[in-house]
């Protein structure tokens, strides 16, 4: 069996799985693996920068809150239903990420992550500012008739899971496809060597613009998803934590690899669920999990299944 | 058939006088033995009411949180003591929300699907309950929040969310209008939070002042990540006659440390909201600029000297002393003017529940039309903040609100407004969306 047919194999039977895990979960981790599948989106478009392209950024909480606000702001202000508003969402997603591409991608290494921390940190203050219109840290609910699309009903558990799904499915082969074409080949030739590959030709920077642009718009598409499907917009998804989160979930899951950032959001989101029914000290053993996995698996848990048994893994 | 009867008949025919009473001391023991909830036999059903507690065990509102959490217990085991709810016992399931919406969130998810709780109740910060209210109303689990926001009656929330046990924002400042004009000026200036709390004080209390005649001079926002404020005091108006102030967060007491050391002794009259000292000990060095200002108290936290056997009663079975603080901890300062509001809900729950025959989750929706059919809640033992009136049609409950006086660094109360000066017309009717 080829790479290529093990790919599609591992990766069509993940998705045959989690469609399949619709029918037989109990209620609660139905609406979990929803709400995961949406926030491992998250945490693919931000691997497509950190992972493959190797731009460490500390502010993507500026692109899932552009994609949240971009939709949330054309069914508030502009009355528009689920679809146009979801294209909303990824347009202010790609917009913005353009942009602070633009400016950030003069910089490197430290100074790259800091710019993009402090690019997020004003766009959370922006939110804030903006008080009258976007309800600042409050935030707003979409409420469930604007919450219909083409007559079906997004606030239902079952629309929510397949939405979900195939968001998570879209996403999932575009980054498989995007990291086996030749342009993705370049975004792994930088992250491996920069120098190298501008020597050999490429227009590194503008590799690294379509990559940060790619990984804002998939971005966005979270924070678009997650507000529609989960009723509420609200300025914390803009703040610092959930420019951490990707990160975590990333590393956690396998920086690099494909299924890595599912894992990875899988793993955390259960390793806090679990330790908070256990004690309130619950970010102590989510701390102690990440030390220990960072000591004994430092290329994450798809990472170290790469490096030591499937070597094809994309 | 025959076989059954014939074993019945033969165990009927072994029973000795001895061997029942020996059986019934047996099961006098057991019964001794068991949890409280298997005691309660007289309901149709033994098992608990499981009330999932959403609280703020971490983040911003953890000192809120511990409170809320000490006070919801305390709350639960008078209502236990009391016989439970409909002849069963009251569990309480509590799970931090770090004071996080997308917590908040999972957490309603959680009791609703996976604990089974009859109703999810509690938290405080306005972004956890407007997060979490969605899932509550998709699940159709009631949820009590005891927020002290707008959300809830602006009509921003859902029919499966309520807020009986505490007043909303929009009434407490509305009605804080008449004492500053009649009794502190008429020209004010509002010092305040550049986020939605601070703006829902501006825009509230800057048209209440001028019904009442008055004027606000200037709004003075101060962006969520100052830390001095010494540049914002000169904007401050020379004509002003009254400064309302509402910062909030650990930066309050720089805030205050700073007005004190711009005005020194000439200062106008001041008026705040206690949400800026919750949890603070009034006495704390650097805040005694405060002296001979106003706050708003939604429960005064000082016994005061015509305390109400309701206030005492309370005090006692949460634990606090008449300092507002842990009677077993004088250093460690309640919530007093907030948490009230949770031991007032789980009371309300109860009578809610009475009220519907309550009997499981398929009894949800008669709990929630129960409550809204709700109307005057008397002073009382269940009630020690005062009584109140709840408006069905807008889930929220509406009462009286205390005006207090720092005064040797106690916080002595001046005033009590009555529950008309804190009503206004109804933004929204919850009973016509359906159940």
């Amino acid at each position: 069996m080829s790479d290529r047919q093990k790919t599609v194999l591992l990766h069509g039977g993940l998705l045959a799985l989690l469609l399949g895990l619709q029918f037989v979960l109990p209620a609660y981790h139905h609406g979990n693996l929803a709400r995961i599948m949406v926030l491992a989106v998250y945490a693919m478009g931000y691997n497509i920068m950190f992972g493959y392209t190797g731009l460490l950024s500390l502010g993507h909480a500026l692109f899932f809150a552009a994609g949240m606000y971009g939709m949330g702001m054309s069914v508030q202000l502009l009355g528009a239903t689920p679809a146009p508003a979801m294209i909303g969402g990824l347009i202010a997603g790609a917009v913005v990420a353009a942009a602070l591409g633009a400016l950030a991608l003069r910089t490197a290494d430290v100074a790259f992550m800091i710019v993009t921390l402090m690019f997020a940190q004003a766009g959370y203050l922006a939110v804030l500012y903006f008080g009258s219109v976007t309800r600042g840290d409050e935030g707003f609910v979409i409420q469930q008739a604007q919450r219909m699309m083409m007559g079906i009903d997004l606030s239902d558990a079952t629309n929510r899971y397949f939405a979900a799904f195939i968001l998570f499915a879209l996403c999932l082969i575009a980054v498989l496809w995007l990291v086996q074409s030749p342009f993705g080949k370049v975004l792994v030739a930088i992250r491996e060597n920069e120098e190298r590959a501008r020597m050999l030709g490429y227009d590194v920077f503008r590799h690294k613009l379509i990559a940060v642009i790619l990984s804002g718009t998939m971005s966005a598409a979270a924070g678009a998803a997650y507000g529609l499907l989960f009723g509420y917009v609200g300025a914390t998804f803009a703040s610092v934590q959930y420019s951490i989160f990707p990160l975590l979930w990333v590393l956690l899951g396998g920086a690099g690899t494909a299924l890595g950032p599912f894992i990875g959001t899988l793993f955390m989101f259960y390793l806090i669920d679990l330790s908070s029914n256990v004690t309130s000290a619950y970010m102590l053993i989510a701390g102690v999990a990440l030390v220990v996995l960072t000591l004994f698996a430092p290329q994450g848990l798809i990472g170290e299944v790469r490096s030591r048994i499937w070597r094809w893994l994309p | 058939m025959t076989s059954k009867t014939k074993t019945s008949n033969t165990t009927t025919n072994t029973t000795t006088r001895r061997g029942a009473l020996k059986t019934l001391g047996l099961g006098a023991g057991a019964a001794a033995t068991l949890p409280l909830w298997a005691r309660y036999s007289s309901a149709q059903s033994a098992e608990p009411i499981k009330i999932g507690f959403q609280v703020h065990r971490t983040g911003i509102g953890a000192a809120y949180g511990r409170w809320y959490d000490r006070t919801s217990t305390a709350a639960a085991k008078v209502i236990n003591d009391m016989g439970g709810i409909n002849g069963r016992p009251v569990q309480i399931i509590a799970e931090d929300d770090g004071t996080d919406p997308k917590r908040g969130a999972e957490v309603v998810e959680k009791f609703a699907t996976q604990h089974n709780c009859d109703i999810a109740f509690g938290t405080l910060f306005s972004h956890v309950v407007i997060g979490s209210a969605p899932r509550a109303g998709e699940l159709k689990i009631p949820y009590f929040v005891v927020s002290e926001g707008h959300h809830v009656a602006s009509g921003m929330l859902n029919r499966y969310t309520l807020q009986p046990g505490i007043t909303d924002v929009k009434s407490q400042v509305q009605a804080m209008a008449p004492f500053v004009s009649s009794n502190l000026g008429k020209k004010v200036t509002m010092i305040f939070p550049d986020f939605a709390f601070g703006h829902d004080h501006r825009d509230y209390f800057t048209a209440a002042i001028e019904a009442q005649g008055g004027e606000v001079l200037a709004h003075i926002a101060i962006p969520p990540t100052e830390t001095s404020f010494t540049k914002y005091f000169p904007k401050i108006p020379r004509q002003t006659e009254v400064i309302y102030h509402v910062m909030v967060g650990p930066a309050v007491l720089t805030f205050v440390k700073e007005l004190g050391e711009f005005f020194g002794p000439n200062r106008p009259e001041m008026f705040g909201f206690i949400d800026s000292l919750e949890a603070v000990d009034i006495a704390s060095p650097g805040l005694e600029f405060l002296e001979g200002s106003y706050f708003w108290e939604g429960m005064p936290r000082y016994a005061q000297a015509d305390q109400t056997p309701y206030d005492k009663f309370y005090r006692e079975h949460v634990g606090v002393d008449e300092n507002g603080a842990s009677v077993s901890d004088p250093k460690d300062i309640s919530t007093f003017a907030h948490m009230f509001g949770c031991w007032e809900t789980l009371f309300t729950v109860k009578q809610g529940m009475e009220a519907a025959g309550y009997q499981g989750v398929a009894d949800r929706a008669k709990l929630i039309e129960a409550v809204e059919a709700m109307t005057d809640i008397p002073i009382s033992n269940e009630h020690p903040q005062g009584t109140k009136l709840f408006n069905g049609k807008t889930h929220q409950v509406f009462g009286p609100q205390y005006i207090s006086k720092v005064n040797e660094g106690k916080l002595i109360l001046q005033h009590t407004t009555s529950i008309e000066d804190t009503l206004y017309p109804d933004e929204v009717d919850y009973t016509t969306q359906p159940l």
